[in-house]
């Protein structure tokens, strides 16, 4: 997580300080790692275990009503019944696979897309109002146009999530392309570049950090749109299951769904952060805090 | 004594590398009332020729065009009458017969500073092998060797000028091209540079055309200097300049100072009497009125 890895610089900092202080024979440097991560481990996760341990206790003691809110062990135990039963992987898979279409098809069609528009500024001239007026209508309201269009079926599903997807991807890669530094340009061009070279040794590189960014905006958006569509028509993926639990009164199954729907959006989000990270290593570093 | 500038442009017997002649530039201004365009001269009928392995500096008032003037030697804007000549043959666009070093470094930020000293070889499709050789030659001419691997923001300004001359030089360019390269740098590393620069040049022999608005720039590194002025932005002076070389710690000397006022009353275009056009021979140089001063 962000947050983890701004804390834990954070920490190194003052680590380093004390250790400055205290320097001793005595702790073997294996220890003290040790004892660094366990330290690290500890503070990022201080007030989500606080959260678990007092959403074990107060259903327990009746202070909450456990038909409401179930003990996080009940919930614990639903999921692990989901799991042994397989309904749960049957929900995954179906989900997995919508939002892989989705999301990877609305990338494979705004990239190169963006890319183009950047590059020939008049054409995205021409375009630019129509894809602000895309982007900026909500998603969801179109939703019922798209299963006129393509039915119940998968296909509706996957459009929508294609549609959540490309329109931020564009723009941030449209952006990343048309806002290169001039000065690099005139210095590739200086040495004679030619437009194609210039575009992948150049343009390309100089646009990654801000595609980056709209991949990662997009990711998000995808895993939102996958959930509602699932919700709205849908009799299988995990939208329609947090949902169905829901009507038949399966609370703990239902938070169950809904907890890993938030770790899944932050397992996502956490390897976007890693690829950008490794991709933009020449970006000047700032700790960044949140997320 | 001989004179320490002269004005006759003619280098006996150096062979023209350069030749400029009748270039102009003009924009199309909107004007500010009613339709239509207005034509903005940024350079009327300039003429100038640079001789093969020389040092000439531009120097002129912001708006002189010098910068242009540097563009259009690079190919990278086209002019609107006139023709450039490299080695006889006429400029049509950018080529890497020419090497270009902006102010602003222009390093590619994902690139490693070898990678960045190798980027036209890349172009030119270099074999790899080959590239870092001619990398690694130029990193050690300007003392980066053990930066290869870094990144330009890990650099200081400075690290970066030198990084981008060594990649301007990397392809092997005749001419080098320097549009203000050190303006952005304090005054310390900024002569530090001037003089690296110079020992460069005297090691690579390459012809050098030098923007800047520093006068005292102009004078330390020059062979000629070429004056501008403005409206519409034309040379208007050219001046040989014959200090001693090597020059390092010249900048204090009577002479020094002297070239330097006579550049200035160029470049406000002050009517000089007759008699000022010669430094006083026997006028002592600044180290020996401070030395006097001390004495006393």
């Amino acid at each position: 997580m962000g947050v983890e890895r701004a804390v834990t610089r954070a920490s190194l900092m003052s680590q380093s300080l004390t250790e400055a202080k205290t320097v001793r024979g005595s702790l073997r440097p294996i220890v003290k790692k040790v004892l660094r991560v366990l330290g690290d481990f500890l503070r990022s996760f201080a007030i989500i275990f606080i959260i678990i341990i007092l959403w074990e206790i107060f259903p327990k003691f009746g202070w909450i009503d456990p038909f409401l809110l179930p003990a996080f062990s009940d919930v614990v135990s639903g999921f692990y019944t989901l799991l042994k039963t397989g309904e749960f992987f049957k929900h995954f898979n179906v989900s997995i696979i919508r939002i892989s279409c989705g999301f990877f098809g609305g990338l494979a069609l705004a990239i190169p897309l963006g890319v183009f528009m950047g590059w020939f500024k008049t054409f995205e001239e021409y375009v630019n109002p129509l894809v602000e007026a895309c982007r900026n209508s909500s998603v969801l309201t179109l939703y019922p146009i798209f299963i006129l269009l393509f039915g119940i079926g998968e296909q509706a599903k996957i459009a929508i999530i294609m549609w959540g997807t490309t329109w931020v991807v564009l723009l941030n890669t449209i952006a990343g392309v048309k806002n290169v530094d001039p000065v690099l340009i005139k210095s590739a061009r200086s040495m004679g570049i030619r437009d194609l070279a210039l575009l992948r040794k150049v343009v390309l590189p100089a646009a990654i950090p801000s595609i980056i960014t709209g991949i990662r905006l997009g990711a998000a958006n995808s895993i939102l749109i996958l959930i509602a569509a699932e919700m709205i028509g849908s009799n299988s993926g995990l939208g329609f299951m947090i949902f169905y639990f829901e009507a038949r009164y399966a609370i703990p199954e239902m938070y169950a769904g809904v907890i890993f729907l938030a770790l899944m959006g932050l397992t996502v989000h956490e390897i976007l952060c890693r690829v950008e990270n490794r991709l933009t290593a020449w970006h000047e570093k700032s700790i960044y805090f949140g997320t | 004594m001989d004179p320490l500038i002269s004005l006759d442009s003619s280098s006996a017997g150096a062979e023209t590398k350069i030749e400029i002649r009748g270039i102009q530039k003009v924009y199309k201004v909107k004007r500010e009332s009613g339709g239509g365009y207005d034509d903005f001269v940024v350079l009327r009928d300039v003429d100038l020729d640079v001789y093969a392995g020389e040092f000439l500096t531009l120097v002129g008032p912001s708006g002189c065009g010098k910068s242009t003037l540097l563009d259009l030697l690079a190919g990278l804007i086209p002019n609107s009458g006139g023709e450039i000549r490299i080695d006889g043959r006429i400029i049509d666009g950018p080529a890497m017969d020419r090497g270009f070093v902006m102010q602003a470094y222009a390093l590619f930020p994902w690139l490693t500073v070898q990678a960045n000293v190798e980027f036209g070889l890349t172009i030119k499709k270099v074999p790899k092998k080959e590239r870092r050789e001619i990398s690694s030659h130029f990193l050690e001419l300007v003392g980066l060797t053990s930066f290869a691997n870094r990144y330009p923001h890990e650099l200081s300004g400075g690290m970066k000028q030198r990084v981008a001359i060594a990649r301007a030089l990397a392809f092997d360019p005749a001419v080098l091209l320097m549009d203000e390269p050190f303006a952005a740098l304090d005054a310390q590393t900024r002569e530090t540079l001037q003089d690296e620069l110079l020992d460069l040049w005297e090691k690579t022999k390459k012809t050098i055309v030098f923007v800047t608005h520093s006068i005292d720039e102009a004078v330390y590194l020059a062979d000629r200097i070429a004056v501008m002025g403005t409206n519409p932005g034309r040379v208007t002076e050219l001046v040989n300049i014959k200090l001693a070389r090597p020059r390092k710690g010249s900048r204090g000397s009577a002479e020094f100072g002297w070239i330097r006022r006579r550049i200035w009353q160029f470049l406000q275009r002050l009517e000089v009497p007759e008699e000022d056009l010669e430094l006083a021979p026997n006028a002592p140089s600044v180290a020996e009125v401070i030395d006097s001063r001390v004495a006393l």
